[in-house]
């Protein structure tokens, strides 16, 4: 065998490629990491609060606690993730070196920089949130190796999810019927990278998997996502805020993997219990609103 | 030919886009009507944990077991091989028990010990570029079992096989699906052929 390289890009990107079609769900406990594996996720993300908490509790948050981190690791055989402020590459550098298999540069904390983690100087690939495809090409130019939608995180509101997949859609597609003459002006109004711009507009999608986070709360958003386009979930707050994690997680996991078939949709929405409390996204204030943080 | 790719989870997507290139007919397969219906079958990349729960939840365990004892070509890719094999070094997950190995998960250690190489493999004229994400060695082969290709354990320097074939059983610890290599699909082909 030739020497093996590590943490290049299609080491980093083929991790998420292998995340699609499934769930990753947030927990904040090793007990809560077992009860998502147990139901299918394909990978959890390790956190000190759920986002919904992080609203409730207000102040700044931080990355969690390396302790709580290594239970979490320890708990499970999945992948697990953890977040980072957007720009605290201190935090970033601390995660990889707890064995952290994928970072969360995320808006859910509270933003430690203007500018974003240069994600090429480290083994362990980034995930980051987009709202649109001037962001989510921005983040791969820093080197994200998968990306997802910003949603409104801790709502429980698939609206703003919704709308960051539908515009990000719609300007993939645009894109593809520019002329060449016509790509440097749309890299310059998405101010996007041209290099990256010319690769979509050939190939007709991102150069990495994309997954939908921000306001997931039951198995028909899940499919909802999935059926936009997505090519997996994220759920943050949904699962360990609603009344009956457990159920609503296998539920969730089976609605993303049959997301075309409304007869197995029905059939796994029964009976789950009361789905997290929402929060209408048109009464946050400005402050509140998480997807402004890191543009 | 039809060639199915388990679509529960994973990169299945990308081993049905190698399935087309070679010229065959690519169909996803969630449910064990959809897996009547296939000539030969990959069982893709992604978590084993989360596809073998998938499919014992919908009853496609016994199915699938069915058609490989009965001869079906099937390649198992990363995930795909600890599905198929007899049994883990770890705790008891669903699996079929198609192919005489004990695996190792995440044997290699954790993502930021996954990697790429050349790798030289028994009856290749030239190495397959091998990507290895959070991924499995096999840990104990059965009699049966022919082994195409090893690394080396990187505390011990003892190889550890990535590569095995047992009659219409191929599996991989690695990703051909990424690297737009066909020859271990054309492996595929070829024994889906001769059945």
């Amino acid at each position: 065998m030739s020497p093996g390289e590590h943490g290049t890009d299609l080491v980093k990107r083929g991790l998420a490629e292998m995340l699609k079609g499934g769930v990753i769900m947030d927990v904040v406990t090793a007990e809560q990491a077992r009860i998502a594996e147990e139901a299918g996720a394909v990978a959890v993300m390790a956190l000190e609060r759920v986002p919904a908490d992080i609203r409730a509790v207000g102040g700044v948050a931080r990355m969690a606690d390396p302790s709580r981190v290594d239970e979490i690791i320890e708990a499970v055989s999945i992948p697990v993730m953890a977040k980072a402020r957007i720009g605290h590459f201190v935090e970033a550098q601390v995660l990889q070196s707890l064995g952290v298999d994928y970072i969360d540069e995320s808006e859910v904390l509270t933003p430690a920089d203007d500018h974003h983690i240069d994600k090429r100087a480290f083994t362990v690939p980034f995930v980051c949130g987009a709202r649109d495809l001037g962001e989510a090409l921005r983040r791969i130019g820093e080197g994200a190796a998968m990306i997802r939608t910003k949603g409104e995180p801790g709502t429980g509101n698939v609206v703003e999810a919704v709308r960051h997949m539908r515009i990000m859609n719609r300007q993939i597609r645009r894109l593809t019927i520019l002329g060449p003459d016509e790509l440097m002006s749309a890299a310059k109004e998405l101010a996007a990278p041209y290099d990256l711009l010319t690769e979509v507009a050939r190939t007709g999608k991102l150069p990495v998997v994309n997954f939908a986070a921000g306001g997931i709360a039951t198995p028909a958003d899940a499919a909802l996502m999935m059926q936009l386009g997505c090519d997996g979930v994220f759920v943050g707050s949904g699962i360990f805020k609603s009344g009956d994690p457990s159920d609503r997680a296998r539920a969730i996991v089976e609605a993303t993997t049959f997301f075309r078939d409304p007869d197995k949709i029905a059939k796994v929405s029964r009976n789950l219990g009361e789905p997290m409390v929402g929060i209408n996204v048109d009464t946050l204030q400005p402050q509140d609103r998480m997807q402004d943080r890191g543009l | 030919m039809i060639i199915g790719a388990l679509a529960l989870q994973g990169d299945f997507r990308e081993h049905l886009a190698v399935v087309s290139r070679l010229g065959h007919q690519p169909v996803e397969v969630r449910t064990p009507e959809e897996l009547a219906a296939v000539d030969a079958l990959v069982i893709p990349g992604g978590e084993s944990t989360t596809m073998g729960r998938l499919a014992s939840l919908y009853g496609l365990i016994d199915p699938l077991r069915h058609r490989i004892d009965e001869g079906m070509a099937v390649l198992g890719t990363c995930a795909g091989m600890i599905l198929l094999a007899a049994a883990t070094t770890g705790p008891d997950q669903p699996q079929l028990g198609t192919l005489d190995v004990v695996v190792e998960r995440n044997a290699f250690g954790r993502q930021v010990d996954s990697f790429e190489a050349d790798l030289d493999v028994a009856g290749f004229d030239a190495p397959v570029h091998a990507v290895f994400i959070r991924a499995p060695w096999i840990h104990k082969v059965g009699a049966a079992v022919e082994v195409l290709s090893s690394v080396p354990d990187p505390a011990t320097g003892e190889p550890r096989p990535v590569f095995v074939r047992q009659g219409n059983v191929v599996a991989t610890s690695f990703h051909p699906e990424l690297t737009g290599d066909d020859r271990i699909h054309g492996m595929l082909i070829d024994l889906m052929e001769a059945t």
